[in-house]
This record gives structure tokens, C-alpha cells and sequence, in this order.
């Protein structure tokens, strides 16, 4: 069985302007697949839905909203294995406190949980110069 | 944001004009939902038809829309969710919070029920 091998690298401002772009490329992986048995459509909007929610976060949380500050996504397929990685270059926080479903009226703090749901591993490590979250999926 | 607005008597019509509902433009949302209930309104239909991607953020914006209605005796109900969307609103089960409507006449109606 051929399968596929894919790797992209992006680094974009850190700000929210370019969430569709990070997002229209996790859908278009999605689409591009050569072999995936599951609901593709399905899987265009949650891999949309993960990089919109690691970036937003990125932005938000880990780079203190400075627009002059980047975001590095990589996002890579080995083996039916998905692996995204969003580097960030600042404090950090914590990722356990958010995994768990928020109380339905809450505003905020739905994003890690939503991520949570649809991978299958999610970690969040401190690197030279800041964090990275790698979040992980088993096609 | 692209948003359309139609104060219909009973209720005031938000039409999301976008593709997306996210944290790029959720805040505008928010924020024109506020205009309409610092004005007086409470009774809200917000119509995503247009919408096919939500996120967090999009949800929240909608959340706070629902709170603050809610505090003004009004409520805010949704129209027109493409399936992917409406799923959204099922894993993160506010789909018990908001009364979710086909369109936007049906949601309209029930407020002058």
C-alpha cells in the first residue's frame, strides 16, 4: 500500500488574520489523503478546527497577543500517523487545566478541549526558546 | 465582519455573513450583539446559515450573547447550523443551552408566540 508522506512548515504572524489560512491547509491535507477509510469531511473540519484552535491558543495564551512575535506550525503524515506542532515563544500555560469540558455557559476555555476530543495524543513541552504543543492522530 | 441586522419586532435578526466564525472575528459579533443590548434589545435570532466552520471562540461569543439576553429577560436563538457546526454545538453540549431552529422565519416566529 502506497502511503502518503507529507511534511509543511509554516511560520506566519502571530495574529488571528491568518487563522483561515492554518486552517484551510489542515483541510486541504484532509482532502489530499490518499488513504483514509473514515468520514473525510468529517476530518477537514476537525483538522481545520485543531490548527484554529493551536494557533488562536498560541496567540493568545503562549506569545502575550504581541502581533510581532510568529507562529511556527510544522504539520507532518508518516505512516497514517498526524503529527502537528505549534511553537510558541513565550511563558507557556498550563494545558491540563483546560482538557476537561468546560460548564456550558462558560465563555472561555472550550479550544483544548475541543483538541483533547478529536486527537488521540495532545502534550505541551518547553523548548529553547519557548513552548510547543504537539498534538497527534492515528489516521 | 460581514453581519447583517433586521430588527423584526419581536426579535432582532443576526445574519453572519462569513464563512467563518472565529477568533479573528468572533469579537466583532460580541460586540454588536452588545450595541443591541446596551440600545434595549434582548430578543436575538442569530442565522449562520452562511457559517461553515465555528470555533471555540465563535462559541463563546454566542455563549456571552445567550448570558446577556438571558439577564435582560430575553433569549438568543440560533438558525440555520450546517451539520459540521451543529455537531459543534453537540460536543460541547450546548445544544441543551440554545433552542436551535431550521431558519430563521421558524426562530423569528417563535418569539411571537
Amino acid at each position: 500500500m502506497i502511503t502518503d508522506r507529507i511534511a509543511v512548515d509554516i511560520k506566519v504572524p502571530n495574529q488571528t488574520r491568518y487563522l483561515r489560512l492554518i486552517g484551510h491547509i489542515g483541510e486541504n491535507i484532509a482532502r489530499t489523503l490518499r488513504n483514509y477509510g473514515g468520514d473525510r469531511d468529517k476530518l477537514a473540519y476537525d483538522l481545520n478546527l485543531v490548527l484554529t484552535e493551536a494557533m488562536a491558543n498560541a496567540i493568545q495564551h503562549a506569545n502575550e497577543g504581541d502581533p510581532a512575535k510568529e507562529v511556527h506550525i510544522e504539520i507532518s503524515i508518516v505512516d497514517q500517523r498526524l503529527v502537528i506542532r505549534v511553537f510558541d515563544f513565550g511563558e507557556g500555560f498550563d494545558v491540563k487545566q483546560y482538557v476537561h469540558p468546560r460548564h456550558p455557559l462558560e465563555e472561555h476555555g472550550r479550544g483544548l478541549y475541543l483538541m483533547h476530543t478529536i486527537m488521540d495524543e495532545i502534550t505541551y513541552q518547553p523548548t529553547d526558546s519557548g513552548h510547543v504543543l504537539e498534538l497527534v492522530k492515528n489516521l | 465582519m460581514n453581519l447583517q441586522i433586521d430588527d423584526k419586532g419581536a426579535a432582532v435578526l443576526l445574519a453572519v455573513l462569513e464563512e467563518r466564525l472565529d477568533a479573528h472575528n468572533s469579537g466583532d459579533l460580541k460586540n454588536q450583539m452588545l450595541k443591541l443590548f446596551e440600545e434595549g434589545k434582548s430578543n436575538l435570532v442569530v442565522d449562520l446559515q452562511a457559517v461553515r466552520f465555528v470555533d471555540s471562540s465563535g462559541l463563546g461569543a454566542l455563549v456571552s450573547g445567550f448570558k446577556n439576553a438571558s439577564s435582560r429577560n430575553g433569549n438568543l436563538k440560533l438558525a440555520g447550523l450546517q451539520l459540521q457546526v451543529k455537531s459543534m454545538f453537540e460536543l460541547t453540549r450546548l445544544h441543551r443551552v440554545f433552542e436551535i431552529y431550521t431558519d430563521a422565519n421558524e426562530a423569528l416566529a417563535s418569539f411571537q408566540q
